[in-house]
Formats: structure tokens, C-alpha cells, sequence
């Protein structure tokens, strides 16, 4: 109950400290999201639609993605990031720096898009195999169909993103592995919780959990509403 | 302009190996309904396919208004989207009734065709339903907003494949008034492909039996009901078995 008055205190204060968790968390798990959604639809929709050499190993590969636990991604990510890793080695500008981040997006970008691809892939699939057939004789391209597809498995790929969005703004072990949850710089929701709850803060880390919890369900409802949404021009 | 919309020469199309459809020498005329019968298996769906420029001839070239389409040559898609298919399995897009006739002219970026759209629905006789959901119809209803999704396209020509298999008589009565409007004012070339021979008897003016992939007999109506030259057409046009 405490916490739960915490957490109204801390929103109506909008306290600045809390503002800037909440909108590192949104905008590290956004980011990630948009980059999954831009190579997992396009991906899950040509490995749903298409028959080609190594499809079925790119499936399981794609399932074992899909459960993928985020701290062996965090430690993964790390490896490569870090200053004697593969890629921190490079010190391209193009690389985030493990810290940063620039290196929670990369971290979570993989612990996501496998899952929008993976339900993209099954959504896809399950679209009746010849309205491909009846789309192209209406004179679509191959585009066309693909999009036509896309469009009938709709309501699957938003679940892909809302499953792949959940995956991630929940998600405590990469970031905390990758972006060591510095205050004013890496901290998110999640990451803050752990701290709070070790420090036994708890109505500030149930006020956080709130928080999370409330962002997490508001998401779901906007996503929802666009399922509700069809095509009609 | 020729008087000539397909000519088909020496095409074939086999899947796995296995031949399912040869054509030598066909040609289909502008402005005619030609019927194609004859038992399932018999290649008439797959020379749809064809036609439509879906799949591709294993060998052979279909010429369609002086271009050709053969195993190594495409069609312009501005050709392509001259022709276009019903299915005898209507599949209609998850939208609303009229969101389903107006995809075709989306897909080739024509805007302002509403009033092409409504004038579709009229034909089919649909327009108060427009704005349902497609997955909310009856198969009759369904299948006419099919027909009104290809005419409204204006094809010069329409392939329709079993188009009122599944229908009930008052559905195939209108679907067969809908198509024979459709030829008589567009002049649009119609091949429909049936089980049917009374259906084949009542639309069209040429006929072609297809037996195991082949032409058995083609001819125009009169000849293939009154004076059938192959005796497997005279059995078929009995309602006997000729397989």
C-alpha cells in the first residue's frame, strides 16, 4: 500500500530523477523495438512466404533466439563491446561503447527481434496460401503480395511486437550486464528496482515496479487499438 | 488490333516431372466465352494458371496481344494486369466489402475510382452491404464480390475457374447473367473453366474437352452438343463417364 501511495507521490511530483529512468527505459527499449521490427517483419514474412537451402536450420536457430535468456545476451554483447573484445577493439564510431546506451539498444535488439520475427514467420503462415495466387491475378507485384500478406496476418504481427516490446522493457540481466546501470546515465526501470530492492527501498522499488507495470500495460492498450484497425481506404 | 487475344503453341507444363497440361496449337479469340470441361485432373486449372501468367510453360510460348510469355520471356506487368482470375474458392481480403473491389485499382495506384467501384457493386447487385466485412458473407455474396473485384479491372480478359461450383441455383443464375453482360456490352473474353457441361451449354459459344491434359475436341457450341466428332465428347455431352 505504501508503495503504491509512493508511486502516486513520485508521478504527480513528476519527479525528475524518475522522469529521466522512465524515459531512458522507453527510449533504449523503443529503439531496440523500431531496429527489430525493421529486420524481424521483413524477415519472419520472407522465411513465412518464401522455400529456400538452410530454412529450417534458420528456423530453429530463430526458436532458440526466441528463448534466448537476456543475461547470456548481456554477457555476449559485453564480450564483444568490451575494450579487448572483437568489436570494441575496432573503436569505430559506428560501435557503441559497453556503458552507453547505445549498448543497452544493441543488447536488447537481440533479445527481441528474433521473437517479432519468429510470430511474424508463424502469423505469416498461417495466412491462406492462395490469396498469394489470388492477389497476383488481381495484378499485384511481388511486393504487393508480400504487403497483402502482412496485411491478412495483421493481428500476428502486432502480437510479434507487443510480445517482442515485453521481452524487453522487462528485461533486467543484459542491460545490467551491458550498461552497469549508472545513475543519470544507464539506469532504467528495471535496473533501479534491483538497486532499490538491495538497498531496501522497497516502497521506491514497488513504486518503480508500478511504474513499469502501468507503461507495460499502456503500450499493450495502444497496440491493441491499432489491431482494432483495418484497411478499409 | 488482332482478333486474337492468346495464341498458344506447343505449351506444356509439368510439375516434378510430370506432365499435367500440352497444348500444341490453341488460339482464343477476342470477344468469345470459351468454356473448358471436362474431369478434374484434366489440366484445366493449371492452363488458368497460365493464362494468367502465374506460373510459367515448362516449354512451348503463349503469345498474349503480340507478347510473348514462355519459359524464358515475363510479361510487361502492365500486360499482365490486363487478365485476371475468379477462383472457384472466393478468397476475399480480412476488409470491408468495398475495401475488397476497390484492391485491384489500389494495387495499380488509381485513385479516384470510387465511382468505378460503386458501379461494380451495382452490377453484382451488393451495394447496400458494401461496407461489411468480407468474412461476414454468405459463399453466394462472397463470390459475386470476387467478380466485382475482377470486372471492376476491367480486364480484357476474365478467367473464371469454377466460378458457382459451390453456389446455389439463384447465385449461379446471376453469377451466369453478370458474365454474359459482362461479354456482350465490354466485349470481354471469358474462359470459364466447369464440371458443368449444361452451364458450358447455356454460356458459352466455344467449347474445349480437356482429357489428361490434352484437348480432346474443341468446337464451337452448336457442333460440340449437335455433332461431337470424338466419341469421348459424344459421351461427355451424354453425362457419361470418359474417364
Amino acid at each position: 500500500m505504501r508503495g503504491l501511495a509512493e508511486a502516486f507521490r513520485l508521478i504527480g511530483t513528476l519527479d525528475p530523477a524518475l522522469l529521466e529512468i522512465v524515459a531512458l527505459s522507453l527510449r533504449v527499449s523503443g529503439i531496440a523495438l523500431l531496429i527489430s521490427a525493421l529486420i524481424g517483419i521483413p524477415l519472419g514474412a520472407l522465411m513465412g512466404l518464401s522455400r529456400f537451402r538452410g530454412r529450417k536450420l534458420m528456423i530453429a536457430l530463430l526458436y532458440t533466439g526466441m528463448g534466448f535468456p537476456p543475461v547470456v545476451v548481456g554477457l555476449f554483447v559485453y564480450l564483444m563491446l568490451s575494450r579487448s573484445g572483437p568489436l570494441g577493439q575496432l573503436n569505430s564510431p559506428l560501435i557503441p561503447q559497453l556503458f552507453t546506451p547505445g549498448a543497452m539498444v544493441v543488447a536488447q535488439t537481440i533479445i527481441s527481434f528474433p521473437l517479432v520475427a519468429g510470430f511474424t514467420m508463424a502469423a505469416v503462415m498461417g495466412v491462406d496460401p492462395y490469396l498469394r495466387q489470388q492477389v497476383q491475378a488481381l495484378g499485384a507485384t511481388r511486393w504487393q503480395t508480400v504487403l497483402a500478406v502482412l496485411a491478412e496476418a495483421r493481428i500476428g504481427v502486432i502480437v510479434s511486437v507487443i510480445a517482442g516490446f515485453g521481452s524487453i522493457i522487462s528485461e533486467v540481466g543484459a542491460v545490467m550486464l551491458v550498461g552497469g546501470n549508472i545513475e543519470g546515465s544507464t539506469r532504467v526501470l528495471t535496473t533501479a528496482i534491483v538497486l532499490e530492492t538491495r538497498k531496501g527501498a522497497f516502497e521506491l522499488a514497488m513504486a518503480l515496479g508500478i511504474i513499469l507495470l502501468s507503461i507495460s500495460f499502456l503500450t499493450n492498450v495502444v497496440m491493441l487499438r491499432l489491431q482494432g484497425k483495418t484497411f478499409d481506404a | 488490333m488482332s482478333d486474337v487475344v492468346y495464341h498458344l503453341e506447343g505449351v506444356s507444363k509439368s510439375y516434378n516431372g510430370r506432365l499435367v497440361l500440352r497444348v500444341d496449337s490453341l488460339d482464343i479469340r477476342r470477344g468469345e466465352i470459351l468454356a473448358v470441361v471436362g474431369p478434374s485432373g484434366a489440366g484445366k486449372s493449371t492452363l488458368l494458371r497460365l493464362l494468367n501468367f502465374l506460373e510459367r510453360p515448362t516449354s512451348g510460348s503463349i503469345r498474349f496481344l503480340d507478347s510473348e510469355f514462355s519459359p524464358e520471356r515475363t510479361l510487361p506487368l502492365e500486360l499482365r494486369r490486363r487478365v485476371t482470375t475468379v477462383f472457384q474458392r472466393p478468397i476475399l481480403l480480412n476488409r470491408t466489402v468495398w475495401a475488397n473491389v476497390a484492391y485491384g485499382l489500389k494495387l495499380r495506384g488509381r485513385r479516384q475510382s470510387a465511382g468505378q467501384v460503386q458501379a461494380a457493386l451495382e452490377q453484382v447487385g451488393l451495394t447496400s452491404i458494401a461496407q461489411q466485412k468480407a468474412r461476414t458473407l454468405s459463399g453466394g455474396e462472397a463470390q459475386r464480390v470476387a467478380l466485382a473485384r475482377a470486372m471492376v479491372l476491367q480486364p480484357d480478359v476474365l478467367l473464371l475457374d469454377e466460378p458457382t461450383a459451390n453456389l446455389d441455383p439463384y447465385n449461379v443464375g446471376l453469377i451466369e447473367e453478370i458474365v454474359r453482360t459482362l461479354n456482350v456490352e465490354r466485349g470481354t473474353s471469358l474462359i470459364l473453366v466447369t464440371h458443368n457441361v449444361f452451364q458450358a451449354k447455356r454460356l458459352a459459344h466455344r467449347i474445349a474437352l480437356f482429357l489428361e491434359g490434352q484437348i480432346a475436341e474443341i468446337a464451337d457450341a452448336e457442333e460440340f452438343f449437335g455433332s461431337p466428332r470424338d466419341p469421348r465428347t459424344a459421351a461427355f455431352v451424354r453425362g457419361e463417364m470418359v474417364y
